[in-house]
């Protein structure tokens, strides 16, 4: 039996051996990468985007990162541009490689100027590579706006409808439309992209972001010749921000049958489990691979497939999306239900940060006794509002645990509650 | 056959022995500084501050460094103990800070605080203006008996208060236990005297050396002469064994060897002895067997009269011992060391076991271990002649000076502080002890 056969999957009509593709960024910029990634095993790439000749150039120093306490990196950002290769060399190279590895998915991303001769012109020699499909990149944060390309036009709904439309009519392949997060309700552009045909959507892109400031040069980072940018934000910060994203689309009447491919911060197969329980197909990668090279698609195989096979889903359809139905709006969760923290004094080490956080930014629902030897901490009950703020500081995984208490009472959201003016009678 | 009375000099070449008394624990690099201060939490109420005797606050000093503000991780230190560089390096933190921090429950490897700490201080900035100022002159003029760790906290204390100090030392340098009785290995590149030059920026304090209590200058003398006096002479007295042989040449005193060693500007030239007993269990003992060692002594046993788990060296300080090829000799209690008037050959103990009452009894089977060396390292006394006989400050149970809370002897401007009230032996403890008398001289004048 292969390896991890329950995580071959198919999105938008395209079989991949895993739900796990490589974005659209520079680990697949050129053959010699994409060919790396299909040797440790990963089921598709998004090729780096492709554009009109002449091929943009790039800046020296091009990432900025923001740090953990520990040089740990939590998230970084690029003002890298499109491919800065020629359309023809990109072209050849897919071909080839696509050629070569007929049972891995390459997606070709493409960002062209927003008229419709320029799309016109470039899709039939995407076409003719064989490639899978296209990602139209709408996305890019930084210097492709400024040539009214990027996220100048995933900022705009009509352009975003309009450009799909082209692609859907001069290109026989599937479509992908990549959707940029700096917006206020990525719906809106989600829906455009619906109106004008895609097979689907793929997000986040990166967000707008300026990671640190040089003290000593006063110069944003990454700094070029003394001078910063913003760039486009990406990593395991980002992912709650994509999530919700996602999710938004996944709810969304009007675009809940639209294919998702998740992107954003995915950096091991339980961020990779969650995107596709809110609403994703199949997940796109970076940012992960970037700082740990492309074996990491070992374990999020096996992990994923392991943690499938617990759960007895016997493909990723099985538990795409289940979370959807518990994403819900504020108004109707459930105003009587109660949760409160528990110290389990076995495991508590004594550090005070609960007490800490709930005493001085909280509600006081934390008790200190003992002496300095034996420092004792214990949930006052009834003041406690279960914020779960405690549980989130303390340093040990199981010292505080949050318990549901049985009020004996029955659902009651906001839109029903007595104190709500407004309420809505039953 | 044994050689009896091998002791000499230039039993290792220079470089060995420069190798052997090179700094025991290197300063952690940046890297390292990183994950360590990474890994303290910032608990609240730290325990690790309960457990510091100059209160440090060390979480605030740790989570400073870990932002990059290691010149005010330092100011924190200092500002709660002047001697913190000496401290970070002496400190047996696996009995003080780091035995109370909480990653010891369950990842059983606390922080590690002494290198943190000996860190920061070392980052002081001094391009920056000295980090404490002096009030304006209050006109009083305190006397300091002892430029050891208690004398000069409590120095640098009332300097800050504006007041003006003079210490008066017995010897020709300051530091006293820093300076004199620490192992070399733990305090090295003369740091004792680069730090006390530090305590001394602050201004207002005069230190008279080769002036000993009771012999240049009178507590009665001091007192007549100045607004009040604190006294930290520490321990001076050594305990003797009380047994046949112990006037024998080749018996040691360990305190006066260390003594000397840390004076001596050439290592090789110390006489060593080939096979060396140390007798005691504390961290002088531990001192004491593991320099032999580095200085070449073949063969170095510490014998104790109790269990091994009774010594009053840590755990820590034990393994170092061991790690340095030291042997231990437990429950054996001497009875007579053989020798003539050139040398000493062996040394002999009754094995003592626990009675029923669990008092140590001697047993009838006797240990005899061969040596040329004895080195006595049994413990210090203090010694209350120099503080003359009328007029002086009262005594406790032990012998040692009396004090109240405030440090305060039974003469109302006399106070004390250091081992000749407490003789833990702590540095840092002498330096609270300093830093408390300081200020309730500053509120009682």
């Amino acid at each position: 039996m292969k390896k991890n056969a329950n995580l071959a999957c198919e999105f938008i009509g395209i079989k991949s051996i895993n739900p796990f593709w490589l974005a659209s960024a520079p680990p697949t910029d050129k053959a010699y990468n994409v060919i790396r990634a299909f040797e440790a095993g990963w089921g598709g790439v998004v090729w780096k985007t492709l554009g009109e000749d002449p091929a943009p150039i790039n800046v020296s120093s091009r990432y900025g990162v923001h740090y953990g306490q520990n040089r740990q990196v939590l998230g970084f950002n690029n003002i890298e541009l499109i491919t800065d290769r020629s359309l023809q060399i990109n072209l050849d190279e897919i071909t080839q490689v696509k050629k070569d590895w007929p049972d891995r998915v390459i997606i070709v991303s493409l960002m062209v100027p927003c008229e419709e001769e320029a799309w016109k012109n470039i899709l039939p020699g995407v076409e003719a590579t064989g490639a899978d499909g296209i990602e139209l990149n709408f996305g890019c944060p930084h210097g492709m706006p400024e040539r009214g390309m990027g996220a100048a036009v995933g900022q705009v709904p009509e352009y975003i409808e309009m450009v799909t439309r082209w692609c859907k009519q001069y290109c026989s392949l599937p479509v992908i439309v990549k959707l940029t997060p700096n917006i206020t309700d990525v719906r809106k552009p989600a829906e455009a992209a619906w109106r004008g045909g895609a097979d689907a959507v793929s997000l986040i892109n990166t967000i707008n972001s300026i990671t640190s400031v040089n003290l000593e040069t006063m110069s944003p980072e990454p700094s070029v010749d003394g001078k910063g940018t913003h760039g486009g934000y990406c990593g395991s910060s980002v992912k709650p921000i994509a999530l919700s994203m996602v999710s938004e689309i996944a709810r969304h009447p009007e675009t809940s049958t639209l294919p998702i491919s998740g992107i954003g911060g995915i950096s091991n197969w339980r961020d990779a489990a969650e995107f596709i329980s809110l609403g994703a197909s199949n997940v796109q990668v970076c940012t992960a691979a970037m700082l740990y090279g492309f074996k990491i698609i070992d374990d999020l195989c096996d992990g994923l497939s392991d943690w499938m096979e617990k759960k007895g889903y016997n493909n990723i359809s099985d538990f795409s999306r289940m979370a959807i139905p518990n994403t819900t709006d504020w108004k109707h969760l459930n105003m009587n239900y109660k949760r409160i923290a528990y110290i389990n004094q076995d495991a508590c080490i004594g550090c005070g940060r609960c007490f800490a956080a709930c005493e001085d930014t909280s509600h006081q629902s934390i008790l200190k006794t003992g002496d300095a030897d034996n420092r004792k901490y214990t949930i006052i009950e009834e003041e406690c509002v279960g914020c779960n703020l405690c549980e989130i500081t303390c340093p040990e995984p199981n010292a505080i645990v949050m318990k549901d208490i049985d009020t004996g009472l029955p659902h009651l959201s906001w839109l029903h509650h007595p104190a709500n003016p407004y309420r809505e009678e039953p | 056959m044994s050689i009896a009375h091998d002791i000499q000099s230039n039993r290792l070449l220079d470089t060995e022995i420069d190798n052997n008394f090179s700094d025991m624990t290197p300063p952690l690099t940046d890297k390292q500084v990183l994950v360590a201060s990474e890994r303290c939490l910032f608990c609240y109420d730290a325990p690790c501050i309960d457990a510091c005797p100059t209160d440090i606050d060390i979480p605030l000093f740790i989570r400073k460094i870990n932002t990059g503000n290691v010149h005010g991780a330092a100011k924190e230190i200092l500002s709660a103990n002047i001697l913190g560089g000496s401290c970070a390096r002496v400190c047996p933190t696996e009995t003080l800070c780091e035995q109370a921090c909480v990653r010891n429950t369950c990842e059983e490897a606390p922080v590690e605080i002494g290198r943190l700490q000996r860190y920061a201080v070392d980052r002081l900035d001094r391009s920056l203006p000295y980090p404490f100022t002096r009030e304006s002159d209050t006109g009083k003029h305190i006397a300091i008996i002892g430029a050891g760790p208690a004398g000069l906290a409590c120095a640098h204390q009332l300097a800050r208060n504006g007041h003006q100090v003079t210490i008066y030392e017995a010897a020709a340098k300051s530091g006293g236990l820093n300076e004199y009785g620490i192992a070399l290995y733990k305090l090295v590149d003369d740091y004792t005297q680069k730090e006390i030059e530090f305590v001394l920026e602050i201004g207002g304090i005069e230190i008279k050396y080769g002036q000993a209590l009771g012999r240049d200058i009178s507590l009665k003398q001091l007192r007549d002469q100045h607004d009040a006096v604190f006294i930290g002479i520490g321990m001076s007295n050594v305990n003797a064994l009380n047994i046949p042989g112990e006037e024998l040449a080749g018996v040691e005193d360990a305190v006066a060897y260390i003594r000397d060693l840390r004076q001596e500007s050439s290592l090789a030239n110390l006489p060593v002895g080939r096979r060396v007993i140390v007798i005691g269990a504390g961290m002088t003992a531990i001192d004491i067997a593991v320099q032999s060692k580095k200085l070449g002594a073949e063969q170095v046993t510490i014998v104790y009269r109790r269990a091994q788990s009774a010594m009053g060296a840590s755990l820590h300080e034990q393994e170092l011992a061991l790690k340095n090829g030291v042997n231990f000799v437990c429950n054996a209690q001497p009875t007579q060391i053989l020798g003539d008037d050139s040398g000493i050959t062996t040394m002999e103990f009754n094995r003592t076991e626990l009675d029923e009452s669990g008092k140590l009894i001697a047993t009838d089977e006797i240990i005899s271990l061969e040596c040329d060396v004895v080195f006595k390292a049994i413990g210090q006394k203090f010694s209350s002649s120099p503080l003359g006989s009328d007029d002086k400050p009262t005594l406790d149970h032990r012998g040692r000076i009396s004090v109240n809370e405030n440090y305060q002897t039974s003469l109302s401007d006399v106070f004390a502080g250091g081992d000749c009230i407490n003789g833990n032996d702590l540095v840092v403890e002498a330096v609270d002890h300093g830093n408390k008398a300081a200020l309730a001289i500053h509120h009682q004048l």
